[in-house]
Parts: C-alpha cells; structure tokens; sequence
C-alpha cells in the first residue's frame, strides 16, 4: 500500500511516462485522502486489476462516486476518519467526485 | 431529458456493479473537531478574498461588464418583454425576490429563488446544481416558460434589432457579436461581480472588537463549535457550494433527481449566509420565515431518513445560545452599496423627414 501526495503522484506520472508502460506485477493498493475538501492528488495512474483505498481525513462527511462507464462505483458516505476500498477492473480514465463536495475532482488513468 | 439522463444513469451502476468492488467503509482515527481550533485561527479562515475568479474560457472585460449589466436588467430578454433577471433576482431584496416561492411566466416555481450573490466562487450552480457554471445556467430562465418564456432563436434576431446592442455585443466580442453564447457569457460576467459588501463581521476579525457584540461573539463560536454550523457554511463565503440533506419535510428530492445517490436524495445546495439577514423567508422551499426559525429547525436536526444529512443530528441548545446564532448571522448584513441600473440600449429613431 502507498499513499500517495500530489508530489508523489506527479512523480510516479513522471516515471510510468518515462518506462513507456507499467511493469507488470501483482495489483497494488494506493490510498488517496479527503483532506480540506480536497483530493489528495488531482491525477492519479493505475493499472487495472489495482484497488483505490479513500481515506476520509476531514472532520466532515465526505460521498467519493463516479459515472464514468465501466468503472462506475459509490462508496456512499463516510464519516470522519472512514475509509473505502474500489478496485477498478476497466481500463480507461475514471472521474471521480465527491457527491456532497463537488469541488472534489480527481481523475485516475486506469491503465492495463 | 432529465429523467432519461437518469436511467442511463442507474444503468451505468448497475453494469459497474459486476467490475468494481466496494469495501464497506472501515473505521480509523478521527480528525480533531474544528472547536479545538483558536479563534484567531479561525478568524483566518474567514477572511475575504481580495479578488473574483473569473475562468480562462470568459475572461473579465469592461464592454462585457457594461453588455451584461444591460442584459441583466432587461425585460425584453422575456417573452412578452416584462420580466429581466433582476425581477427574480432583484438588488433591492439582496438579489432575491423576498418570496417563499419563485414566481414566473408560468405562475408560482416549486422552490424559493436564491440569491445570485458571490456566484463567482460557486461550483455548481441552482438548488439542485443541475447547472455547471453561470455561462451554462444564464440562459436556462430565460428560455424556461414557466420563468422569462423567450423562445432563444427569437432572442438573438430580437436584440440584433436594437441598434446600441449590435455595438455594444461588437465591443465586447469583436468580429463575433451577438450569439447566445456571447449573451451568456456577458451575463455571467456581470453575475461575476455581485459581491457582498464588506460587514461589521468582516471588521471584526480584521481586529476591531468593537465591530460586533459580545452575543455575535459567543455565536461566532457555537457556529464553528457545538451547533457545527460551519460543517456546511464555512469559510469567508459561509457555504460549502456542497450538498446536504437538512431534514426539511417535503417531497422535492433536489439533487437525488440529476445525481441519483442514497446521499444526495433531498440534498439541496448550501446557500451563502452573506447578507442572510435580507432574504427572509428561508430554505429552499421558503418553509422558515426567519433566522429564529432556522436555528430552531437545525436544533430538532430534521426529519430522520437515510439521506439526512451526517452532521444534522438534534442539538442542546438553550435560548441564550440560539439568540447568540441569530445575533452572529446579523453581523454578516455588509455594507449596502447602490447597484448601479444602466441606461438600456434603444433603437435609433430618426425624424423621419
């Protein structure tokens, strides 16, 4: 598991850019935050198979979903210091919102 | 259209459901409650911004300023020219109309109009957030027939006809002029600078004691503690732009019809507090008549259902401390500036000799 901060996440962008592709392995599980009604990270790239944990680090109520076809989930509420795990099983990118705070917005490239 | 985008919606869920595994949330260490802040930090959190956002995609320019304060206040953007904008959302009653219910073209709306004050820094925008930006909502009452009724392929031949409006759209889009884009974008640039004005709250936590009383004082401090106010109206706006379940007991279920969630059935969008004290009655169905009322509805923590709201939960609060709240939110009246009304373009007339 690795958490992941905005630095971190451009850093490992950087990197999968660099390497061309993901290297294969096993699935992996990255922990992104709600902290002050914001994402952790704004981006984030994962390869299909892998799970999302979102953690809720604010003192308020917090609704991570998404549309997007294929990889459409919602997590339903989580209270402070609640967490959710989703595994996206489609490649493709995913845009994720809070429902109750749509300012939220992180996308994630799921690739394969 | 809206119950269609619905189904595919619920479709979309049900599809996902086969390739996407949710864990059940899980508990972990919980976040120290705002109360623990000091009250000089949290003056910090209050403080106003000192400029407008306006996004790349419609810059801030003059001529559009002066093309949508015209547009905003004209009646001819209705269809039997006597509705603008500012008859529903009107200057003189805090950009609101002062009713329980919106009233239009089509007789009395299903919801109380809001107040198109500091719009600027909104997200989504209408009750139910049906609308992603001032550009993308403008329009959308003045086509509604039960609002202004203007049939909108009417609307840019109707304008074009009237001289100092070909001028006017020429400076604010040159080589573009008028389209319905460039009427939106132009109105929600002008949207863009209602701003409430600065208020005894505001003079307050710039460090004059003696700006509010002790009683708005002492609400200051339940709001961002024990009532948790500040849960959903934090910050220097005094909204989250989010969307909440407050347990008012009607049928409309708000944001649940464009996003259907459990968590956002009744869910309504979380009005600024700015200038609260002028836009009497409240809610978004004009149930509360006025801030007494509203305390007291946050008190009882609304009708229980699955979608109410997490942090509406039944409070102890004792009189004092409900007239504290009330003496708070009446600090946040800013200062109140005359709106400007413009000089509307005409048609050129001529002696006809």
């Amino acid at each position: 598991m690795r958490t992941l901060t905005h630095g971190t996440a451009a850093l490992l962008l950087a990197l999968a850019a660099l390497a061309g592709s993901a290297a294969p392995g096993h699935a992996e599980t990255v922990v992104v935050d709600q902290v002050g009604k914001k994402f952790s990270t704004p981006e984030l790239t994962i390869r299909k198979g892998d799970t999302v944990t979102f953690a809720n680090k604010d003192p308020i109520t917090h609704n991570v979903y998404s549309q997007s076809p294929g990889n459409a989930f919602d997590v339903k509420t989580q209270k402070p210091g609640e967490s959710s795990d989703v595994t996206f099983s489609t490649p493709g990118d995913v845009d994720v919102q809070c429902a109750i705070h749509p300012g939220m917005k992180l996308r994630i490239h799921v690739g394969n | 259209m809206r119950s269609l985008c619905n189904s595919v919606f619920g479709i979309l869920l049900t599809a996902a459901a086969a390739v996407v595994v949710a864990t059940p949330a899980r508990s972990g260490e919980a976040p120290a409650p705002e109360a623990s802040k000091s009250l000089e930090t949290l003056k910090k959190e209050y403080r106003r911004p000192t400029a407008v956002p306006f996004p790349a995609d419609n810059p801030f320019s003059v001529e559009k300023l002066r093309l949508g304060q015209q547009l905003y206040f004209d009646p001819r953007l209705s269809g039997n020219n006597t509705m603008s904008c500012a008859t529903c959302h009107n200057p003189a009653l805090s950009w609101g109309d002062g009713l329980g219910k919106g009233h239009g073209a089509g007789g009395t709306l299903g919801r109380r109009t809001p107040t198109i004050l500091n719009l600027a820094w909104a997200d989504l925008l209408m009750w139910d957030g049906r609308k992603s930006s001032l550009e993308d909502q403008a329009l959308g009452p003045v086509e509604s027939d039960m609002e202004m009724n203007q049939k909108l392929d009417e609307l840019v031949p109707k304008l074009a006809a009237i001289d100092g409006y070909r001028t006017a759209f020429d400076m604010a889009f040159p080589g573009e002029g008028i389209t319905l884009a460039n009427i939106a974008k132009a109105i929600a640039t002008y949207e863009r600078t209602v701003v409430s004005g600065p208020a005894p709250f505001d003079r307050w936590i710039a460090g004059d004691e003696s700006a509010i009383g002790e009683s708005a004082k002492r609400g200051f401090a339940l709001f961002n503690g024990k009532a948790n106010c500040q849960a959903c109206h934090g910050g220097w706006n005094f909204t989250d732009h989010g969307f909440h379940d407050i347990g008012l007991p009607d049928e409309d279920i708000g944001r649940g019809r464009q996003l259907p969630l459990p968590s956002m059935q009744h869910a309504f969008k979380t009005p600024t507090l700015r200038d609260v004290a002028r836009r009497a009655p409240y809610m978004h169905d004009g149930s509360l008549a006025d801030l007494k009322a509203v305390v007291e509805h946050y008190a009882k923590g609304g009708t229980p259902r699955p979608s109410l709201a997490e942090e509406m939960k039944p409070l102890t609060l004792t009189a004092q401390e409900k007239a504290d709240l009330v003496a708070f939110m009446l600090t946040l009246t800013g200062d109140a500036e005359p709106v400007p009304l413009p000089t509307l373009a005409m048609p050129v007339q001529s002696p006809g000799l």
